[in-house]
């Protein structure tokens, strides 16, 4: 709980050293995602009502960006790249192997919470394409063998 | 106005008085000049998103949306040429093609501005296919109801909310083909806590998307709706 406030009590300080005005939210909203991880309704609500800005305003904006997160992640978080080199060499194969072991959706989390899938773009490692990255452990050269077997290991212990 | 202030343009070999700061549709407005629009409402700030009002004008390869394009001492601008009906063509299409709008089972059927548009471009055929996707329709409200199937996303209801009625209750989440308009945090229209229940969002969409319910879709959209809001407004 005191950890909790404190998060609100940065982000508040934020908003009062910028005066409270409007046009701060993205930077608030960035640091927000930086505290908490994801916008939750409670949250960005909080954010709507102290920059005095129209609920749907403060959402529309948290939504249209692709790195801010609406839904709280998982405790292990696996991302595939879907960038060009990784899907030519066949992402596509292993994330449906994923999505069909573990019942996850891309974009989402299993039903425990235990894991999330995310679809990212290129990282920047094209050479050891596909690549799939496991609570930031990046594997090259994935197959769906070896991605099942990490996921099952990190979630197992 | 200062004299300074008044330019001198062509609007289709139309000599056109225009002061500075208009916009070529409103220049083409003042002087009868038709340019077909979408998402364009008068009394609303310009939006520029369906891209039905493209103009050509002379000495750029560019199309323009005049609802957005200020004029320029000295500009020619053709709004009616073999390109730019190909374009209004392709672009209805396009809108047309994103949602499944069935026009028979429409409660706009008849009253309906991208019909009408289809109608006048002769848009009979969908030469890309159309996206299927099933969208959620939000019958909470006691009588608004909002259909996501036939939006087209002009954002004229989210314009109506925040300048007119000044509470902005709608706004569109996400980007490109999720985007959807949204009232307050993405929740059901009857949980909302800013919403007057005004209908101005009702009056203002162009298609069927955002209706009273038990009420004919003539009696819900004024044809006055435009004179309305300048007299809102104080125009």
């Amino acid at each position: 709980m005191s950890k909790e406030d404190r998060r609100l009590l940065i982000l508040e300080r934020e908003m009062k050293a910028r005066m409270y005005q409007k046009s701060v939210l993205l930077e608030i909203l960035h640091l927000a995602h930086e505290l908490y991880g994801y916008f939750d309704k409670d949250l960005l609500n909080y954010i709507s009502e102290r920059l005095n800005l129209p609920p749907s305003h403060v959402y529309g904006v948290a939504s249209f960006y692709h790195l801010f997160r609406l839904k709280k992640p998982g405790e292990h978080v696996v991302s595939a790249c879907m960038g060009t080199a990784c899907y030519v060499s066949g992402v596509e194969e292993i994330i449906s192997a994923i999505e069909r072991e573990f019942n996850v959706k891309r974009g989402g989390s299993t039903a425990d919470g235990k894991l999330s899938l995310f679809i990212t773009r290129c990282i920047g490692a094209c050479a050891m394409a596909p690549n799939v990255t496991i609570d930031n452990e990046v594997i090259g050269k994935a197959n769906k063998e070896v991605v099942l077997k990490r996921i099952k290991d990190i979630i197992g212990g | 106005m200062s004299v300074s202030s008044v330019v001198k343009i062509k609007i289709d070999g139309v000599e056109v008085t225009a002061y500075e700061g208009d916009t070529i549709l409103s220049a083409a407005k003042r002087a009868s000049i038709y340019i077909p629009t979408l998402c364009y409402l008068d009394g609303l700030s310009s939006y520029g998103g369906c891209r039905l009002c493209i103009v050509e004008v002379k000495g750029s390869p560019k199309l323009f949306p005049s609802c957005t394009t200020p004029v320029s001492n000295g500009m020619e601008i053709i709004t009616n040429s073999e390109r730019l009906r190909k374009f209004r063509k392709l672009t209805l299409g396009l809108i047309l093609s994103e949602k499944p709008h069935i026009c028979s089972i429409c409660v706009a059927n008849g009253h309906c501005e991208l019909q009408d548009l289809a109608k006048e471009f002769g848009v009979d055929h969908l030469r890309v296919e159309r996206e299927w996707t099933a969208h959620k329709i939000d019958l909470t409200h006691d009588f608004l109801v909002i259909d996501h199937n036939r939006c087209i996303l002009c954002a004229r209801c989210i314009r109506a909310c925040d300048e007119i009625e000044g509470v902005h209750v709608l706004d569109m989440k996400m980007r490109g083909k999720d985007s959807q308009v949204i009232v307050d945090m993405d929740e059901d229209w009857a949980s909302s806590r800013s919403c007057t229940s005004c209908r101005k969002c009702a009056r203002v969409c162009p298609v069927g998307a955002i209706y009273v319910r038990d009420k004919p879709f003539s009696e819900i959209k004024d044809k006055e709706m435009a004179k309305f809001i300048l007299s809102r407004r104080g125009l």
